[in-house]
Order: structure tokens, then C-alpha cells, then sequence
């Protein structure tokens, strides 16, 4: 595995960087979708004085911390491979860099 | 010398928690760097509780920053100007793009920023809650320490490239206006 002594695994600390590389996503994913889609744009109006913005972060901070706990849930007490965790995890935080980068955005 | 309300919650949004977290940025660094090295047990776990700590804070700093640009910043910058209003000093947002030479600080920086600043409070939360939860035991773990390293780095760009167009929006087009607060009184020289 990918530790030298330790006696604790590495299922939490996995579990919460993959965690952060889906709510990154997520927020990526509804920057550009409340961007394409009227009816999305609506949607995402929680709170009208912050406009879009105030739904896509609160949807992306609510996947990020299901998924982290259910993650967390089902790793805690395991190791697993965190070389193939750690490279889903910076693919998903670039493509949300990628995402939120309104020329890119523009392309979609 | 005066500020308005508005400029105050701006100042404090990005010179406040957003410039400080620019700063503990370094110091996060090295600290996470210095995990990995052979430190006695002592010096270890000293260190490992000043990480914790540390980042915690710079989670939190992170996110009062989000958290005031969004729910207190942001509605006066977009704020929608009454019909026929001539002068738009008042909404920045508007008076941003009334003009060729400025409209791009509203459609790239803003629309850029608005979004990529949220990067920074989800990974300095994911990487304090691994100090927290792995302490001193995190240097053996390097890939999760890798993992932790570099989306503090990201989180550190995001916050960035945030606070930059943030600087730029602001000089453009300050967010200003509310109740104005006194800070010197004296009679000019």
C-alpha cells in the first residue's frame, strides 16, 4: 500500500480528496449549465440578490459533502489505491478550473 | 477621511479575509512540506497541532471570504439600476459594461472569479480535516500528502486569480455607497 508505518488507513483522507474534486466538478458543471440554460439559470435563483451563483455553489457544497460522507462511509477503515484516487481527484479540480473559465465555457 | 458601508465590506471581503488567506498560504506550505521530514516525536507532534490549526483557519478565512463576496458584496455590484438612471457609479455592474474598454472586467474577471473562488474554501476544508484527522501520521502517507499539497496550491491559485480580478473589478468599478463611516476627522492643510 502506499504507507511506511502508520497504523491508521488511508480511507478517510482518500475519501476527502476525492470528495473535493466532485464538489469542484459540480460546481464547474453548474457554472456552465446555469450559463446555457434559461430554465437552469432560473433554477439556481435561491436567493435572488446573488442571482445564479447562490444555487450552483450551495448544489456544489451539498454533492461535495454527500459525497465526501458517503465516501467516508465506505472507505474509514480501508486502504485503497490512492495513486488512481489522487488522479480522478486533480482530473475532476481541472476540469472544474476548465469549467468556470467563461471563454472555455463559451465553446461548449 | 470617510469609507462607505458598502466599501468597508469590501475591503474587508478581499483586504481582509481574502488577503490573509493569500498570506497563510506560504506558511501552509512549508508546514506541509515539513511533514514529510524526519522530525523528532516531539518537534512531530508539535508541529502537527500547529497544522491543524493553521489550516483551519485558513478554511475558515477561505470561506468568510466566499461567503461575504457572494451574500453581501456581490447584490451591490449586481444591483439593477432604476430606468433612467444616468449615473451608474452606484452599480458597478453596469457601469462595467457601458463601455467597451471596461465590459471584459465584467464578462471574463467577474464571471471568473464569482465561480473559481469557491475552489478555495472546499480544498483548505478537505486538506485541514486530513491534518486533523491524521496529524503527525500524515507523513506516512505521501501520496495523501501529495494530494493535500497540491490542492492547497490550487486552492492558493483560485484565491488568486480571485482576489486579482477582484483588485481590478474594484478599481474599474468600486463597489461603494450606504452609510458613510468617519474615520479621521481634521481640517485640511
Amino acid at each position: 500500500m502506499n504507507r511506511t508505518g502508520a497504523t491508521s488507513t488511508n480511507g478517510a483522507g482518500a475519501a476527502a480528496v476525492l470528495a473535493a474534486g466532485i464538489g469542484s466538478f459540480v460546481l464547474g458543471v453548474g457554472d456552465v449549465a446555469a450559463d446555457k440554460s434559461p430554465a437552469l439559470k432560473s433554477f439556481f435563483n435561491f436567493y435572488k440578490a446573488t442571482g445564479p451563483l447562490s444555487g450552483v455553489t450551495t448544489v456544489a457544497i451539498v454533492a461535495w459533502l454527500i459525497a465526501w460522507a458517503l465516501l467516508d462511509r465506505r472507505w474509514r477503515n480501508r486502504d485503497v489505491p490512492m495513486a488512481r484516487t489522487n488522479a480522478i481527484a486533480y482530473v475532476l479540480l481541472g476540469l472544474a478550473l476548465l469549467l468556470t473559465f467563461p471563454p472555455l465555457a463559451d465553446l461548449l | 477621511m470617510e469609507f462607505t458601508t458598502r466599501g468597508l465590506w469590501t475591503m474587508l471581503h478581499g483586504m481582509g479575509f481574502g488577503a490573509l488567506y493569500l498570506l497563510a498560504f506560504s506558511g501552509a506550505l512549508i508546514e506541509l512540506y515539513r511533514a514529510k521530514s524526519g522530525d523528532t516525536l516531539r518537534q512531530e507532534s508539535h508541529n502537527s497541532v500547529f497544522l491543524r490549526y493553521y489550516l483551519a483557519a485558513m478554511a475558515a478565512l477561505a470561506w468568510l471570504a466566499v461567503l461575504s463576496g457572494a451574500y453581501i458584496v456581490y447584490p451591490w455590484y449586481r444591483a439593477a439600476a432604476p430606468a433612467g438612471t444616468a449615473n451608474l457609479a452606484a452599480f458597478p455592474q453596469l457601469l462595467l459594461k457601458s463601455s467597451p474598454s471596461t465590459a471584459r472586467w465584467h464578462s471574463l474577471g467577474m464571471e471568473w472569479k464569482e465561480y473559481v473562488a469557491w475552489i478555495a474554501p472546499i480544498s483548505s476544508t478537505m486538506a485541514a480535516a486530513i491534518a486533523w484527522r491524521y496529524g503527525s501520521d500524515l507523513r506516512s502517507f505521501p501520496p495523501l500528502r501529495a494530494a493535500v499539497f497540491n490542492f492547497v496550491v490550487i486552492s492558493f491559485l483560485a484565491a488568486a486569480l480571485a482576489g486579482f480580478t477582484g483588485a481590478m473589478l474594484n478599481k474599474h468599478a468600486p463597489v461603494e455607497g450606504g452609510r458613510t463611516v468617519p474615520v479621521l476627522r481634521g481640517d485640511a492643510r
